[in-house]
């Protein structure tokens, strides 16, 4: 279902072809980092730590050299050094420990050998003597006054007065506007609630891996897969002190990224196990290392207070939000602090996060960094004022909801958004008056997620058939091939499927940032439009040079040059005619464009979860979910949906079961998919995804970034209709059977509708 | 990692028995749905690997009328379409289509189950309210025991040195009796029981509890009886206050840990609401099979 408003009519923009690297994938013949062998490689592994906090002694890797097979070993020291205040020191001492290890499974050595039996057993070989450090392990540890500190340099940012002994908290982010206590003494109804959220996984299904290839000319390749390729390179090149130009780095598919590949772990070792040993080395990650070394998403403790009146007018609000981001400074307060009050019309308002260091693993993205856990507190707190009030949630949602020419708390007049769109969506969707059965509850919650734009490059190569291959710098990690490809369709005129849309490595492309912010269909989109453009013009002046006219006098309509002047009548040319005498008008045809793209439109989802919950037992099942998102312009429908889909089955699982789990040491107890609990197809229903669509100003078609907004409102939406089934407000995640079952209890039994 | 073990794949009972007996390292599998995992976890390798899936008998089920034998590396996927199984033993069955996932139920069997002896087993429960019996080859030759005897802790049973579950014997239910078996798991598959209940129920003509048998999994060192849950129910139709007194039996009769998967009180609270709704399950199917035997 799609709700659209008058736009343009587009002839292959908002069609739904046959993806171009789907049959490739779907029968399992499509090339992920892990498939990619080289005739005499070396499997690489890393040797990691066994402890949350310790100081390392030394490392003896005498008797893993000598053992069979092995051709290198490497440890910290082997890198250039690297001091506090270093542009990327985090990444440099994450990818390998130098002094100190910081969580359990940090990296501290790596082994190449001629099988990876044999590189495992030289791991194990490797003689770490470490002077273990209690570690911290919560926020409320982090925050103790004698608490030991990870970092002996971290001296708080944004802290006022400015810090003057180094704490666990790296940064200390505050905005405000209106008068905070004018606005809660306006107030008919304020509540303040307390929410603890865990650290969960992107739970890619793909792990880690790479292999490099380092020749004699201190040149290396790496094929990986990751969420960009130049980030690898550059990441790369700043970790080894080389120049960017001896690292080429080819994009292999990727499985799955969320975020979590937006950062590097493998390849600077694999590069350096490759240049010591002078053969090619691989890296895969086993499960059990993705979990402990890579990715999770902050756990947090939020708080936040809401003034509203009694007409349903938010007239305040007050939010204090912690956020641990691992074992290093991190975003994840920042973020939070952006979004908190971000879709809500709140003219007083207060934020302070604080970002904090733990000894778990270092945080990385994971679709709307932050967001899903403040809209959490922020969209059940809704929901409670809404019921306080005697008002319909969507009723207090419409009323508050932000929308073009508002301000917004970072400052900014929001453009052209669609957020009332999307509530709108879904309270006419048959959905919101469904009845519901014994034991089923519904909750309505919304999202928000800015989306980023950056530099983006794009190559148009037209083929001597007519034909065209586009080239961009963006992995494809949610159909972006399939969407390149329609909006060049679009500008040049041609069948999609006569395009052959290609990822280019690091050498055959421009510079293209991270795909992050949900933003390659929107930025690396940009700068395809620009490229097709340039060439649509190309185009027209050699078609000019072959009828003998003006290019002014050249059109291009629906894939041909057409003269449009007044010498006469002259037949069309097609693409496929002007490619073949390209020779004789100028050689070959080519375009690029390369941009920083800005205007990338805020995207808004709202989301109508229906649950039944086993009162006897806490368990919750999902039986019905229509989630609603602004899309802007869905250049591919299909993948639109799809991004909803995932959004909200990843939200589910984040709201239900996701959970790192800790001992007492810090070791982590779940590091495997048996329990770290992702949804499994069946604990899902067909999730409704409703299409909206306001296109978004700034982009050439309309487009705004889908790929993370979706998992911002499951959570809150699950939470609200377990309240709605139960009469039970969970505020700590995850709400697990046994948490609903505690509370449900704690509330005096089960509380059936 | 799975490097340098040699694989053995007897057809004969009598082939296995001799491997065993000449390898002290030798490790017999079925499914290796454990297996394996626990190698790549770090459990030492074993020097050969005994697959018992190539012997004709581990693989059968039959029936002579009065009793079905089950051999003990039949892949569960097999009983989960077994007509005569499924008719006779509705719980059994259920549990047998709860382990792992579909991929998994091709390879996963009853005796490796068992002889894992861990704790959360989905079908030790239902064997056991079933009376099932297990045939066990050694090198002394074969003996047959209580399945209920097989386990004796988490990773440890009674089978002895070179010993293996050839089969399983159930006796075919006596008129007005059925089973069932119920697991609470956070997700909806591919997951460990938190708490396992397996009831088999034989009511009288009147509708009376004539026999029951009550079996908890995940919630103690091995599957835990409820001869307090049993003895409520005779003689009562299954509801109300017998109800009330199997769950709060079944409860009681807990002895779990906290771990990640649950905690002391949830896994006793839900051991009591999953038995008495397995018993609840079992008598309806009891009713409906009437006189059925």
């Amino acid at each position: 279902m799609t709700v659209t408003e008058p736009k343009p009519s587009y002839k292959y923009v908002g069609t739904r072809p046959v993806r171009h690297d789907g049959l490739e994938k779907v029968t399992g013949r499509a090339r992920f980092a892990a498939d990619l062998n080289m005739s005499g490689q070396l499997h690489g592994i890393v040797v990691r730590s066994p402890h949350a906090h310790a100081r390392i002694v030394s490392i003896d890797t005498s008797e893993a050299e000598a053992m069979p097979g092995v051709k290198a070993v490497i440890i910290g020291d082997d890198f250039p050094a690297v001091e506090p205040g270093h542009r990327q020191y985090d990444m440099c001492i994450n990818v390998i420990a130098r002094d100190k290890v910081l969580y359990e499974g940090h990296a501290v050595a790596a082994v190449a050998a001629s099988t990876r039996d044999q590189a495992q057993a030289a791991a194990a070989a490797v003689k770490v003597e470490y002077d273990v450090l209690p570690a911290v392990l919560t926020i409320d540890q982090a925050l103790a006054p004698d608490a030991p500190v990870l970092h002996a340099h971290m001296m708080t940012a944004g802290a006022n007065p400015p810090a003057e002994e180094p704490s666990n908290i790296s940064n200390i982010t505050r905005f405000s506007g209106g008068e905070l206590d004018a606005g809660f003494a306006e107030a008919d109804l304020v509540i303040e609630r307390e929410f603890t959220t865990q650290p969960v996984h992107q739970g890619y299904i793909e792990p880690h891996a790479c292999v490099a290839d380092t020749g004699q000319d201190g040149h290396t390749t790496i094929w990986c897969s990751s969420q960009g390729h130049f980030n690898v390179r550059s990441s790369t090149a700043t970790l080894l002190g080389w120049e960017t130009t001896r690292i080429r780095v080819i994009p292999a598919e990727i499985g799955g990224g969320f975020g979590g590949k937006t950062t590097i772990y493998l390849e600077p070792l694999a590069v350096a196990l490759s240049a010591k040993a002078g053969r090619p080395v691989k890296m895969v990650m086993t499960r059990d290392e993705v979990f402990r070394a890579t990715g999770p998403a902050p756990g947090t403790k939020l708080r936040i207070k809401l003034g509203v009146q009694s007409d349903g007018n938010l007239v305040a609000g007050d939010a204090y939000l912690i956020y641990t981001n691992g074992a290093y400074a991190g975003p994840g307060g920042l973020l939070g602090a952006m979004t908190v009050f971000e879709s809500y019309k709140i003219p007083n308002f207060e934020v302070e996060a604080l970002d904090v260091v733990i000894n778990t693993a270092r945080s990385a993205a994971y679709r709307a960094p932050a967001a899903p856990l403040t809209a959490y507190a922020l969209e059940t707190m809704l929901d409670e004022l809404a019921e306080e009030l005697g008002i319909d949630a969507m009723d207090l949602r419409l009323k508050n909801a932000v929308a073009e020419g508002d301000p917004s708390t970072m400052g900014f007049p929001f453009a052209r958004i669609g957020f009332v769109e999307c509530l709108e969506a879904v309270r006419d969707h048959p959905h919101f008056t469904a009845p519901l059965g014994p034991n089923q509850g519904r909750g309505l919650a919304a999202g928000y997620w800015f989306n980023i734009g950056e530099s983006s490059s794009a190559t148009v190569n037209l083929n001597e058939d007519g034909t065209a291959t586009v080239v961009t710098g963006s992995p494809d990690i949610g159909g972006s091939r399939a969407s390149m490809a329609l909006m060049a369709a679009e500008e040049l005129g041609i069948d999609p499927h006569d395009i052959r849309p290609v990822v280019g490595d690091t050498e055959a492309v421009g510079f293209t940032d991270i795909t992050e912010g949900s933003r390659a269909t929107f930025a690396t989109g940009m700068a395809v439009v620009e490229a097709c453009r340039k060439m649509v013009v190309e185009l027209r002046g050699r078609a000019a040079k072959m009828m003998g006219a003006d290019i002014d006098d050249v059109d291009w309509v629906d894939g041909q040059a057409v003269y449009t002047g007044s010498d006469g009548d002259k037949d069309p040319l097609s693409m496929a005619a002007i490619c073949a005498k390209a020779k004789r008008t100028g050689g070959p045809l080519t375009a690029t464009g390369s941009l920083e793209a800005h205007g990338a439109g805020p995207g808004f989802a709202v989301h109508l979860c229906d649950v039944e919950v086993d009162q006897e037992t806490g368990v919750v099942r999902v039986v019905r979910y229509t989630a609603s998102q602004d899309a802007g312009t869905a250049i591919h429908p299909s993948y639109v949906e799809g991004q909803i889909q995932g959004g909200v089955a990843q939200g589910v699982g984040w709201a239900l079961n996701e959970e790192y789990i800790y001992d007492s040491d810090g070791v982590m107890e779940n590091p495997s998919f048996l329990d770290y609990r992702v949804p499994v197809a069946s604990d899902l229903p067909m999730i409704d995804a409703i299409i909206v669509e306001v296109p978004n100003p700034a982009h050439p078609y309309g487009v705004r970034g889908v790929g993370e907004t979706g998992i911002v409102p499951p959570i809150p939406a699950v939470a609200n209709a377990i309240y709605d089934a139960t009469g039970c407000r969970l505020r700590d995640l995850p709400m697990s059977p046994i948490r609903v079952l505690e509370a449900i209890t704690a509330n005096g039994g089960s509380n059936g509708s | 990692m799975l490097s340098a073990m040699k694989y053995a794949s007897p057809t004969t009972v009598a082939e296995a028995v001799d491997l065993l007996g000449s390898e002290p390292d030798a490790r017999v599998y079925a499914g290796a749905t454990d297996l394996i995992p626990q190698i790549r976890a770090g459990r030492p390798e074993p020097a050969v690997m005994v697959d018992l899936k190539r012997i004709e008998r581990l693989c059968a089920i039959s029936g002579n009328g009065s009793t079905y034998t089950v051999g003990a590396a039949t892949p569960t996927a097999d009983i989960c379409v077994h007509d005569g199984l499924a008719a006779a033993f509705p719980g059994l069955v259920e549990a047998s289509g709860l382990i792992g996932s579909d991929q998994i139920q091709s390879r996963s069997s009853l005796g490796g189950n068992l002889a894992n002896a861990s704790p959360a087993a989905d079908t030790p429960p239902s064997l056991i309210v079933n009376d099932a019996r297990a045939v066990i080859a050694g090198p002394g030759g074969e003996r047959t025991v209580a399945a209920a005897d097989v386990a004796t802790g988490p990773g440890t049973t009674s089978l002895g040195g070179g010993e293996f579950i050839v089969e399983f014997e159930l006796d075919q239910p006596p008129a007005r009796t059925a089973d069932a078996y119920l697991r609470l798991i956070p997700r909806t598959e591919m997951d460990i029981a938190v708490v396992g209940a397996a009831a088999r129920v034989t009511l009288d003509g009147d509708g009376r509890v004539a026999a029951a048998a009550i079996a908890l999994g995940a919630v103690a060192p091995t599957v835990v009886r409820v001869p307090d849950a049993e003895s409520a129910l005779i003689g009562n139709e299954p509801a109300g206050d017998a109800l009330a007194a199997v769950e709060a039996a079944a409860s009681a009769a807990t002895n779990p840990i906290d771990d990640k998967r649950g905690t002391v009180a949830y896994r006793r609270q839900v051991a009591g609401v999953l038995a008495r709704r397995a018993v609840s399950i079992a008598a309806e199917r009891a009713r409906e099979r009437g006189g059925q035997s």
